[in-house]
């Protein structure tokens, strides 16, 4: 460890919002591309169940006749 | 075909395009009424100062040289498009390399050409120092041809959409970048009374490039917009 | 034969989709794992710089975006090359899916760049050679996502943004040179600074370490990406749904 306190570590030598700001908003920056992938995903799984969904339904109804 | 038979092809592209665009008059017209006007913006915006507007000529003027240009891309392909022109053109079996070559340098002829002619008089008016004119009419004359080639690309890629200008100057501009550079950099050596020959010679190196490689991917652009 | 079997393989979805399936778990933690670490490296067990303090811990981040940012431009010129030579259908997902990321990494590079620059330079922003050159790419990254979303045909739409993504990768170069050249010319004396000399050995390793981090966090994000688009484009395809609802059926 190069700082001594949790104080030094988190003030930086005064450089603490700078760095802290850039690590914020890069894990930021980073989680939200990983969420949009998961949110579309879940979309299109969505989209294609109902698709799966229509074409049982379709093919129930025609057997029933 | 034969090399005869090339020459005669480009040639009479060049000369419908030129004389169409003569006709109509506008389309050569307004990119320099737009050039004047956007330079006359910038005494009012930054001041009068003579010494300061000295200064900052070289990069003004050749940032609107650059977006007079640029307005002017647009148009290069959008009337052969809308009459079904550009589509005979690569349905036909003439070659489409030497007609899109014919097609830029036609547009440059009537953007560019009248753009780096005129530019000495925006350099009174802007007071650009008298040794700067030289260096500002060559860099212009080198530079727009460039700029033409450039954006031919950005207006092939987007003939095809209805909203094409802003689109145009979004994918085109950052392209511009390393013209700007060298070109406002030869009129600033010049006026500072140092060797602008270099500036010029890349110009030059970037027009061949340009030349060379720009018709391959604006063909290739026309037909992914024609064929959509 | 063999080439051209492989080269059949790479453009099969399903067979993607299933093989990049595999590679997900694998991808997502190694690349947490060397991020994570290599950033609590940096910021904690890495002496301060001596010339700028601590400021230049940013590096761990501003670096490695940069670098993917500019590496995930070639990417996609590439992939539309590909896409345009062999219409190969997966290089134009991949292409359509880098661009989002890269232009995220470019604005984070951008971003921490500016910060970096206050406490060091005492301002946000300097027209710097560097920072200029990402900026241009930011807007390059800017041009391609505003070509695509103003297509309406989507094979039409692929193709453009891949001859857009060639003409503006042979023209990075000459940009960046030229860039390069004219920071020379303007460099003014006050900013001496100069980000490689100080870089001290020790510093560098967790750089290395976030750098390889970000390349794989990269190739994650954009498998997750592609595999969405399969989905997307061959929902009406028996190997989705089956995929998708297999226990159901």
């Amino acid at each position: 460890m190069y700082f001594d306190t949790v104080g030094d570590f988190l003030s930086m030598g005064g450089h603490g919002p700078y760095v802290w700001f850039c690590y914020g908003v890069s894990a930021l920056v980073l989680s939200i591309l990983v969420g949009v992938a998961r949110s579309r995903r879940k979309q299109a799984e969505q989209q294609i169940r109902a698709i799966v969904r229509r074409k049982k339904a379709s093919s129930s109804s025609t057997t029933q006749h | 075909m034969s090399d005869s038979g090339l020459a005669k092809l480009v040639v009479a592209v060049l000369r419908r395009d030129v004389m169409a665009s003569l006709r109509r008059g506008s389309e050569w017209s307004n990119p320099l009424v737009f050039f004047v006007m956007v330079c006359a913006l910038f005494p009012l915006g930054i001041g009068p100062q003579p010494d300061r507007l000295a200064e900052l000529a070289p990069g003004i003027l050749w940032v609107v040289a650059l977006l007079a240009s640029l307005l002017a891309t647009d148009s290069l392909f959008r009337g052969d498009f809308d009459d079904a022109t550009l589509e005979q053109m690569l349905l036909s079996h003439q070659p489409l390399y030497p007609q899109v070559l014919a097609k830029t340098l036609a547009h440059w002829l009537m953007t560019g050409l009248p753009l780096s002619i005129l530019s000495p008089v925006l350099g009174v008016l802007l007071q650009l120092p008298a040794k700067g004119m030289l260096a500002l009419m060559v860099s212009l004359l080198l530079g727009t041809t460039v700029l033409s080639f450039i954006g031919a690309i950005g207006a092939a890629l987007t003939v095809g959409l209805r909203k094409g200008g802003l689109l145009l100057s979004l994918i085109v501009l950052p392209l511009y970048i390393p013209v700007l550079i060298f070109g406002s950099s030869a009129v600033k050596s010049a006026v500072e009374g140092g060797e602008y020959f270099p500036q010029l010679a890349m110009l030059g190196v970037f027009y061949l490039v340009a030349l060379a490689l720009s018709p391959l991917a604006i063909c290739g652009a026309l037909r992914i917009s024609v064929d959509q | 034969m063999s080439i051209s079997s492989t080269f059949h393989k790479w453009g099969s979805p399903r067979w993607f989709y299933q093989f990049s399936g595999k590679l997900l778990p694998w991808l997502a933690g190694l690349s947490l794992l060397l991020l994570v670490g290599g950033v609590i490296w940096g910021l904690a067990f890495v002496p301060a710089d001596y010339k700028q303090g601590n400021s230049f811990r940013i590096i761990y981040i501003h670096v490695p975006a940069s670098a993917v940012a500019m590496g995930a431009y070639m990417t996609m010129a590439i992939a539309g090359a590909i896409h345009l030579i062999w219409r190969m259908k997966l290089a134009a997902m991949v292409m359509k899916a880098i661009a989002p990321i890269g232009a995220s990494l470019t604005f984070l590079a951008l971003l921490t760049g500016a910060v970096w620059g206050k406490p060091t330079w005492g301002t946000w922003w300097v027209w710097d050679a560097r920072i200029t050159s990402v900026l241009i790419l930011f807007f390059l990254y800017l041009g391609i996502i505003a070509l695509h979303q103003a297509f309406e045909n989507r094979d039409a739409a692929a193709k453009a943004c891949a001859v857009l993504a060639i003409v503006g990768a042979v023209n990075i170069p000459i940009i960046y040179w030229s860039v390069e050249w004219w920071y020379s010319l303007h460099q003014p004396a006050s900013i001496s600074f100069t980000g490689q000399s100080t870089i001290h050995p020790t510093m560098l390793r967790p750089l290395m370490a976030t750098l390889s981090g970000m390349y794989l966090f990269f190739t994650w994000v954009l498998l997750l990406f592609v595999r969405v688009e399969i989905l997307d484009r061959e929902r009406n395809t028996r190997w989705v749904q089956d995929q998708i609802c297999g226990e159901s059926r």
